[in-house]
């Protein structure tokens, strides 16, 4: 993922099933596989309509609190033509929906809202339809209207229960089904409410964490106190420290997975601190302190994703050279909710209720650590908290698996929020160092980039159970790390779409140009090194990071050339579509044209103890999927440090839009997700553990924070592809505080989070 | 073990347990409730909220012995899907919530602070909710919810649009 993006691998592989142009042991491969999965391709994998015309939908993408199951309830009631509340939408339950491997990516619109999957199977059901009254009938087909859950022909009209009622399509998705105009919509394209919400307010709904099953009892794990140490304790010693307890069932231990199981849920929980292991200690950490310097010591997988071949050439040319590090932390996900799973694991079957992203993943790598065959486990998607990624979700399914199987009973687990913080894969740490040429008129010659970022593990795809903590603790691999140096000349026609390349760039590999800026000359690097944590997708995994490295250079390279920062982006971006998010957001955020900083500041006033300033930043969102930049507005306290952002001014152009307040919604909670990270967040660890264990030690801000005021301009391009959404809001936003922070202070924060001491620092910096 | 009585969202109830056992496994696994969730189990997000004495309070780190002949309410307590209470008909309208298990802590931190003060002013909202945490950072939309419950302005069964 750091060196190819997903959506990237999933055109370059020819979309619907996923065989690999990478190597094997390309990081991320199985992440990518499981975007996709292996849906149905018959109209019945779909949907089925019932005799008295209720339809109940299937889909391998489910809700994970960013409003799908709304969007896709719109969507079959929309290309089917039936209204919303004859709808039941069934999500992610394995051998009942389609295998879509997992919600993830901002994939869920690219796969089922296009000329594929749901999308197709409602529209060939619909034709189905329509064909079949008019075989009834007699009346040729285009003389038919169908819509409200009938067809209708004149004055007469049958009802989709009456033409199919029980029985199957049996017919296959139809590539020449006609879709339906987004101009005809009535469905789609309304800010339909979230049909979950009353649920969810009346505390009615039912989350992973409240699933109860007959017989249930509870279990707690009890993790390494350090990273990589090993249990040295034998199972009786361990077992005897708790074996007295009330409620005890029985301590559980395989390999390094270590965890206990109680009648009652506070029982396992006393029993789990009180529970006595020998740990051996894993091998010291790398020292926080120096640890991206220590990142460009290591061995490392390199890959190029472009190189003109001529880059240190034009730079040797160039007018002037600016050079920049940039540096960004672990973040975790950092869920409200730690996470929680149900397994109910028998001798020969076995149900596990999970909040997995994908379900089909889950059940493949979770009958490999149960050693049984993937037929004989069914996984329910449980809806947990709010994910962004690969939280706690898998793992604990895993555990409460674990557990399950070697007391043979139903067995719930809820992790601590310590078990979750300490041991999640988190999003990745990046050193990115560019170099960047200009002409005497400014503009760019030459785009130099090489970056190191760590990785551990990942998504467990369908047979990577070690990509996770419990799969290793019981004694599965990680995908193996393999280090390449020097990396291979970049191949393929995609390489631009890469999240290491910025948007200023033409991203010419093999001929073919698909990036979306002006710059021929560009040689983007990337170097991944062994991480000592466990890493894997974070919202905008890395596409964040190097959007904060990208779009900060380009602002000191406007501030270099002496150009307003707008100006000079579109003077380098050729895509319409990013140029008009670009021109959107300045406008609707009165953007004053001026060179940054804000020069007229110091007059005046030697020391102004506020000062203000505005920065815009943009992305396309894996080089092909969502168009959003950003405006933001920020005061910043020059005594303390502390940055007040005022306002974060968002354009977005996802296509066409299937719920304006949904994707409002996304499109704000990613600002201010991503104002968190930029300002607040930082996994951090001392030389033997992770030390950032809970919301004291990992900060974020509060709903009572003062907020920025959020403005939203949503462009509905109705002719193009529906993308996603999701992800981009947040990939701009440190980029956009960063630079609002420069133009009010001539500061340049070139690591993440922006605390006040580093401001501060930065201020004494730069006054030296 | 010992047994406890109390009321929970206008419903007496006894559990027998240990008394230390914090009152978020009572009402989760003895009560079979939803409303209140496991966050932290420390006191730091509010997902685990319940009033208590006009009191927003954290369950996971009360034990159950401490509000034994209390009166307890949980987000269950206040209103149904079909009949929401004002306040979670605001956060409908608002349509203030994204996976929505926060709420807890935001809606029942507010209805405390409401009840306790109705006309709150911006900064009050701000301080009540300085201890809640939403990770999907549905702010802007749940501070709305709140102004809106607060100004008196929630028009129950409305907004019932389009959808169906």
């Amino acid at each position: 993922m750091n060196t190819i993006s997903r959506r990237e691998v999933l055109k370059r592989t020819g979309a619907l099933v996923v065989s690999f142009a990478l190597t094997p042991s390309d990081i991320f491969g199985q992440a990518v596989a499981s975007l996709v999965g292996n849906p149905s391709k018959e109209v019945d994998g779909w949907l089925s309509i019932a005799a008295d015309g209720t339809v109940t939908a299937f889909t391998g993408k489910c809700e994970l609190g960013h409003g799908l199951y709304t969007a896709q309830t719109q969507l079959v009631a929309e290309e089917l033509g039936v209204p919303m509340d004859r709808i039941k939408l069934i999500q992610c339950v394995t051998g009942t929906t389609p295998d879509q491997g997992v919600t993830s990516g901002a994939q869920s619109h690219p796969q089922n809202f296009n000329h594929a999957n749901l999308a197709l199977a409602a529209a060939t059901a619909r034709e189905t339809l329509v064909q079949m009254a008019s075989t009834h009938w007699g009346v040729p087909a285009d003389r038919l209207t169908p819509g409200n859950g009938v067809v209708r022909h004149q004055e007469r009209t049958i009802s989709y229960g009456e033409l199919i009622g029980g029985k199957k399509f049996s017919i296959a998705l139809n590539p020449n089904a006609k879709r339906k105009s987004p101009r005809e919509w009535t469905i789609l394209g309304n800010p339909i409410k979230r049909l979950d919400l009353p649920e969810i307010v009346a505390g009615r709904f039912e989350y992973a964490h409240n699933v109860r099953v007959p017989g249930m009892v509870h279990g707690r794990v009890v993790r390494p106190p350090t990273v990589g140490a090993t249990v040295a304790s034998s199972v009786s010693d361990i077992e005897s420290s708790v074996n007295a307890m009330p409620g005890f069932i029985k301590v559980v231990v395989k390999k390094d997975f270590v965890g206990v199981v109680c009648e009652k849920q506070w029982q396992a929980v006393q029993a789990a601190n009180q529970l006595k292991v020998q740990w051996k200690p894993g091998p010291t950490l790398p020292a926080q302190a120096s640890f991206y310097d220590h990142m460009r010591t290591l061995p490392s997988r390199d890959t190029y994703l472009v190189d003109s071949k001529d880059v240190d050439a034009t730079l040797a040319k160039a007018a002037q050279v600016v050079r920049s590090t940039y540096l960004h932390p672990y973040h975790m996900h950092g869920s409200i909710g730690a996470s929680c799973a149900v397994a109910d694991v028998k001798a020969d079957s076995a149900t596990l209720w999970s909040p997995t992203q994908g379900v089909y993943p889950q059940r493949d790598s979770c009958a490999m650590l149960l050693g049984m065959k993937p037929q004989q486990v069914k996984v329910i998607y449980a809806r947990g908290s709010g994910c962004y990624g690969i939280n706690g979700a898998d793992t604990v399914s895993y555990d409460a698996a674990l557990l399950s199987q070697a007391v043979g009973r139903p067995v719930r687990v809820q992790l601590s929020r310590k078990d979750e913080m300490a041991n999640e894969n988190f999003g990745l740490a990046f050193v990115v160092d560019q170099r960047v040429g200009l002409d005497a008129a400014g503009n760019i010659m030459a785009w130099d980039y090489e970056s190191w970022s760590p990785t551990r593990g990942g998504r467990p795809g369908y047979a990577q159970p070690g990509n996770q903590i419990t799969g290793y603790l019981a004694g599965f691999q990680p995908v193996p790390f393999a280090p390449r140096t020097p990396a291979p000349p970049p191949t393929g026609p995609l390489a631009n779409g890469s999240n290491v390349v910025p948007s200023y760039v033409t991203g010419t590999v093999d001929g073919a140009a698909g990036g979306t800026g002006t710059v021929k000359c560009e040689r983007m690097l990337s170097r991944i090194v062994e991480s000592p944590f466990w890493t894997g997708p974070l919202r905008s995994p890395s596409r964040l990071q190097n959007t904060f490295a990208h779009e900060s250079m380009m602002d000191e390279l406007a501030a270099a050339a002496k150009a307003d920062p707008v100006e000079y982006r579109l003077r380098h971006l050729r895509d319409p579509r990013l140029r008009g998010v670009v021109q959107a957001a300045a406008k609707a955020a009165n953007w004053q044209t001026r060179p940054s900083p804000n020069r007229e500041l110091g007059t005046g006033t030697a020391n102004p103890v506020v000062a203000s300033g505005r920065g815009i930043a943009c992305v396309l969102y894996e080089g092909d999927n969502g168009y959003c930049a950003m405006a933001a507005e920020v005061d910043v306290r020059l005594d303390t440090g502390v940055v007040d952002v005022k306002r974060l001014v968002m354009a977005l152009d996802s296509g066409p839009i299937s719920n304006p307040d949904g994707l409002r919604n996304q499109a704000e909670g990613g600002a201010l997700h991503g104002m968190s990270r930029a300002l607040f967040e930082e996994v951090t660890w001392d030389n033997e553990k992770v030390t950032s264990v809970d919301w004291r030690t990992y900060r974020t801000f509060p709903v009572g924070f003062k907020i920025p005021k959020l403005e939203t301009v949503l462009i509905n391009t109705l002719e193009a592809e529906a993308c996603g959404a999701g992800e981009t809001s947040i990939t701009v936003t440190a980029a956009a505080i960063g630079n609002a922070i420069f133009d009010a202070t001539g500061l340049r924060l070139r690591q993440v989070p922006f605390s006040p001491e580093r401001i501060k620092q930065a201020g004494i910096d730069a006054r030296r | 073990m010992a047994n406890f009585t109390f009321r929970v969202n206008n419903r007496g109830v006894s559990v027998d347990v240990d008394p230390a056992t914090p009152l978020l496994y009572v009402l989760a696994d003895e009560l079979s409730l939803n409303g209140p969730k496991f966050g932290c189990g420390l006191g730091q997000c509010g997902a685990c909220t319940v009033i208590v004495k006009g009191q927003a309070i954290r369950s996971c780190i009360t034990p159950v012995k401490t509000v034994a002949g209390g009166e307890i309410t949980t987000l269950e307590g206040l209103g149904t899907p079909d009949k929401p209470h004002p306040i979670q008909q605001a956060f409908i309208d608002e349509q203030a919530a994204q996976c929505g298990f926060c709420l807890s802590g935001v809606i029942l931190t507010a209805k405390a602070l409401v009840d306790r003060t109705p006309k709150p002013t911006d900064d009050q909202i701000q301080q009540a909710l300085s201890n809640v945490l939403c990770r999907c950072f549905a702010h802007q939309r749940m501070i709305a919810a709140v102004k809106r419950y607060a100004s008196g302005s929630v028009r129950l069964q409305a907004d019932r649009e389009v959808a169906r």
